[in-house]
């Protein structure tokens, strides 16, 4: 029975991948692009060579972390919008550790700074946590405000305080901070590509995440806090604090995201360092099914879709923004499917559908039904 | 809506057959409805009642056999062609819009209120005012549903079945919600719309099902067991044939040993939702060993003392001495601590966290204890243990512990509620109506093991509307009433009237003389 009813899913799932691609086809049509050829590149090219495999895994390893850290919170039952902001909170306190400790060796100042980066997003995190728990503020709508006010203090620290004294004397004005100290920085794990020890850390956190949330009794708190706060109410958990406590950890894994972007791969904070990743990780941790098992992976996959996105732009002539489009219809036709497949009843409609092209094959059952 | 040819008069099932993977839901039942008639469908849960009404409704098709109205045969695709024919289903849950008057509610469903940018409500009132005139059933077409009680909204929800020109009344379990009275005053105005109308009462309390129903068809594992005339059988004959074996269930039978003050409350207030104080200065006491029963019609404030109880409700002013020590304003953890126990009112979300295993469930108050953890780690190994024990010990029907507990029958998930509750060794147990919509194997098996606490030295206070649960089970019986116990009686000097008067906040009359505990007439009568 189970294993009709996973034939079932995975056969659902393959025919709404099916369908997905074949609504981007129709789109990159309208466009005047060839859907075999775009296809053909976002998901062969990245791999083809070297390079390839480490630019996708550097854009896998932000979207790693931060997809951890929203899965952290969504399983605790708060909806974390606010990686973008945490990411910039983490860029600024990591740069701002590493900056003002020029002298120290590298044991002390790369963890320092890492620490700091996930301290500043944890705070930036802590703080919708918080009103969530305590004031009942809706925490989309709070940490959507705090991306705005972060974006903005990054803006300022970068064009202010924190402007590379360079760019002022040189005159070129590039809103960006001091090259960090060397001893700030990650180190290369493949020479002569950009790939650094960042995706050891993620990698560790992934498992770290795993055990915390489905091996200890913490872990069992939040998500029980997340799965049904009034019976965990009822059992004595008090639910506002693991909120808070899943607010924090969240935004430091984000903080943490900014950080290993700051000292493994731009090695100063500059404009637009989150590219975005607070957004993708969201749809990385819930691709990812909000399990770490399942969020490296998809990290990976959605790395592909990014570097795939660049070159169909250099080869086919297709918008990178194209990949948005892409996302969005994945993500449309994932959450389609998941909930097609909670739904009984539409099953049973879509097989009596079916039942009407194929005569004779009523008789046949198809295990849906739970 | 489409006129219908002739106006429903006998719904006939053939060899009605579904297979839903792993069981056969629907085993060749055959059945036959009449206008002027009642027919009792009687089951436990899973026994395939609702899948049976879902197939009649067009929302499932039948593997094989046949439904036929007036004698011909119909192929339903949707409930909107079962109401074609005049098939209409009120569900246990009700479908109404709160906060849409009861004339807006019954618009959604009629397609020929809709005009081009106009909706016909007065033509959607008139139509109500008509039913509910004809039936005898009051409804205001301008009330909002929110400001309805719940027997009132049961009542909507006929008028509208009727309204969209149902003749043919399909009733999911209507009563499990309602209050006694409510549960009364529905069975009458059905019997007397009974006349022009052929009505399918679900229910499994065998009570309503004699004072309704002409006939009674039983369904065990997806098959029709019995059939056969009401007025012929007594209801124990009815219980043994829906559960399989015979049932009775357990009784207090007095004499225990009734020790020392466990739980004192005092002079306790506490707000409602509304900011109303729903329990004005309440006092109450309960022993070691006994089983405290509080009767009382819903609202009058058990919500609110059962919250207040476990730490969940700020308490204005008074005291609740469990042990020794005031846990008033107490947070929930130290109240479970002190060695209170708590079966919550609804089970599917206060009582089990519904997509967690069975087996994290039960550790939901203990995750945290020594033989479940060690250094802040789960200790898996012991979880696992511990389930199947409980598993075993207190007969909970699942494929498997790592089974989610949201997917349990009712009956099922109070079993895992009261394993949880009582493996923890409280002094205390709160159990909130512990048996409503629950099937009898499983009422059985719950009041019994409340009585065997009750042996053990465990002091139980009972809330529950069902009159005879507390009879039952209670050594006394205190009646609430708008937030004060009104008055605490022995429970052999109760009778189901002199309860019913109390409920109603009307003063006690003295014991009547003929009060006599083998005597109550109607405490054991519906099951025995």
């Amino acid at each position: 029975m189970n294993k009709q009813k996973a034939l079932f899913a995975g056969v659902v799932v393959l025919v709404v991948a099916m369908v997905a691609a074949l609504l981007v086809a129709l789109v990159l049509l309208s466009i005047g692009a060839s859907p075999l050829e775009t296809y053909k590149t976002i998901l062969t090219g990245p791999l083809s060579d070297l390079f390839g495999v480490t630019e996708v895994m550097v854009r896998a390893v932000p979207l790693m972390l931060v997809g951890l850290g929203i899965a952290i919170s969504f399983r605790s039952g708060i909806l974390n919008i606010g990686a973008e902001g945490q990411i910039q909170m983490g860029v600024i306190a990591a740069t701002a550790v590493a900056l003002a400790l020029p002298g120290q060796p590298k044991a002390v100042l790369l963890p320092l700074a890492l620490l700091a980066g996930a301290l500043g997003g944890a705070i930036w995190g802590g703080i919708a946590g918080w009103l969530r728990a305590r004031l009942q503020v809706n925490e989309i709508l709070s940490t959507v405000m705090l991306n705005y006010i972060a974006a903005q203090i990054y803006t300022f620290l970068l064009r202010g305080p924190m402007l590379d004294p360079n760019e002022l004397e040189t005159g070129s004005g590039t809103p960006q901070s001091m090259r960090l100290p060397d001893a700030a920085f990650l180190d290369y794990l493949v020479p002569g590509t950009r790939l650094h020890t960042g995706l050891i850390l993620a990698l560790v956190a992934a498992v770290l995440v795993w055990v915390l949330l489905w091996k200890t009794t913490l872990g069992y708190r939040m998500r029980a806090a997340g799965a049904g706060a009034k019976a965990a109410r009822y059992a004595g958990i008090p639910v506002e604090r693991y909120l808070i406590i899943a607010m924090l950890l969240a935004g430091g894994f984000a903080g943490l995201a900014g950080a290993v972007e700051v000292t493994g791969v731009h090695h100063r904070a500059i404009e637009g360092i989150s590219s975005g990743y607070g957004f993708a990780g969201i749809v990385v941790a819930l691709f990812g099914g909000l399990h770490p098992g399942g969020i490296v992976p998809s990290a990976v996959f959605f790395g592909i879709l990014l570097i795939g996105a660049d070159m169909t732009q250099r080869t086919t002539a297709v918008p990178a923004n194209m990949v948005l489009v892409l996302q969005g219809v994945i993500i449309l036709s994932i959450v389609s499917a998941q909930s097609f497949l909670r739904n009984p009843y539409a099953q049973e409609r879509l097989l009596r559908w079916l039942a009407r092209f194929l005569p004779g094959a009523s008789s046949e059952q198809k295990g849906g039904q739970p | 809506m489409t006129a219908v040819p002739e106006p429903i008069s006998d719904l006939q099932l053939e060899g009605i057959t579904k297979r839903c993977p792993g069981v056969l839901a629907c085993d060749g039942i055959s059945l036959q409805v009449r206008r002027g008639e009642v027919l009792a469908l009687v089951g436990e849960n899973g026994a395939g009642k609702t899948t049976l009404m879902n197939i009649i409704m067009g929302l499932y098709r039948p593997d094989s056999g046949s439904i036929r109205v007036n004698g011909e045969e119909v192929h339903f695709r949707a409930p909107g062609d079962a109401y074609a024919r005049g098939i209409g289903m009120v569900h246990q849950h009700f479908m109404l819009v709160p906060n849409m008057t009861v004339a807006e509610n019954l618009a959604l469903g009629l397609k020929n209120l809709h005009h081009f940018l106009r909706l016909d409500l007065k033509g959607a009132a008139q139509k109500i005012r008509e039913v509910s005139e004809r039936y005898e059933l009051p409804v205001n077409p301008d009330a909002y549903i929110w400001q309805l009680s719940v027997g009132e909204q049961q009542r909507v929800e006929l008028v509208k079945t009727l309204c969209l020109g149902a003749r043919l009344l399909i009733l999911d379990e209507p009563t499990s919600a309602l209050t006694p009275q409510e549960t009364d005053d529905l069975i009458e105005r059905l019997q007397r719309m009974a006349s022009e109308l052929a009505i399918i009462f679900i229910s499994h309390k065998l009570n309503e099902v004699k004072a309704l129903s002409d006939r009674v068809s039983i369904l065990r594992h997806g098959a029709v067991v019995f059939n056969g005339q009401t007025a012929n059988h007594e209801p124990a004959e009815l219980a043994a044939l829906m559960t399989g074996h015979e049932v009775t269930l357990p009784r207090n039978e007095g004499s225990g040993l009734q020790g020392e003050p466990l739980l004192t409350v005092k002079k306790l207030c506490v707000r409602g939702d509304r900011g109303n104080l729903a329990l004005d200065g309440l006092d109450l006491e309960l022993r070691e060993g006994e089983v405290l029963g509080l009767a009382g019609v819903s609202g009058n404030g058990q919500r609110e003392l059962a919250d207040a109880l476990a730490g969940l409700r700020p308490v204005e002013s008074g005291e609740i001495r469990f042990n020794g020590r005031d846990l008033a304003n107490r947070s929930p953890r130290e109240i479970i601590d002190a060695g209170m126990g708590y079966v919550p009112e609804d089970r599917q979300t206060e009582g089990i966290v519904p997509s967690f295993s069975i087996k994290d469930n039960l550790i939901l108050k203990d995750f945290a204890a020594k033989q479940f953890s060690r250094w802040s780690f789960l200790a898996r190994k012991a979880i696992d243990r511990n389930a199947e024990v409980l598993k075993e010990q207190f007969d909970i029907r699942c494929p498997g512990t790592s089974t989610a507990a949201g997917s349990l029958s009712g009956g099922n998930i109070q079993k895992v509620i009261l394993a949880r509750e009582i493996s923890r060794g409280p002094k205390a147990l709160v159990a909130v109506y512990p048996t409503r919509g629950i099937d009898m194997g499983a009422q059985e098996f719950i009041h019994s093991q409340l009585l065997e606490r009750r042996r053990e030295g465990i002091g139980i206070v009972l809330i529950s509307e069902e009159l005879e649960e507390v009879m039952n089970l209670s050594d006394r019986i205190a009646v609430i009433y708008k937030g004060r116990i009104l008055k605490v009686l022995p429970a052999v000097e109760a009778t189901r009237e002199r309860l019913g008067i109390l409920m109603a906040g009307l003063v006690d009359p003295d014991p009547p003389p003929a009060a006599d505990a083998p005597s109550i007439p109607a405490a054991g009568a519906a099951h025995e």
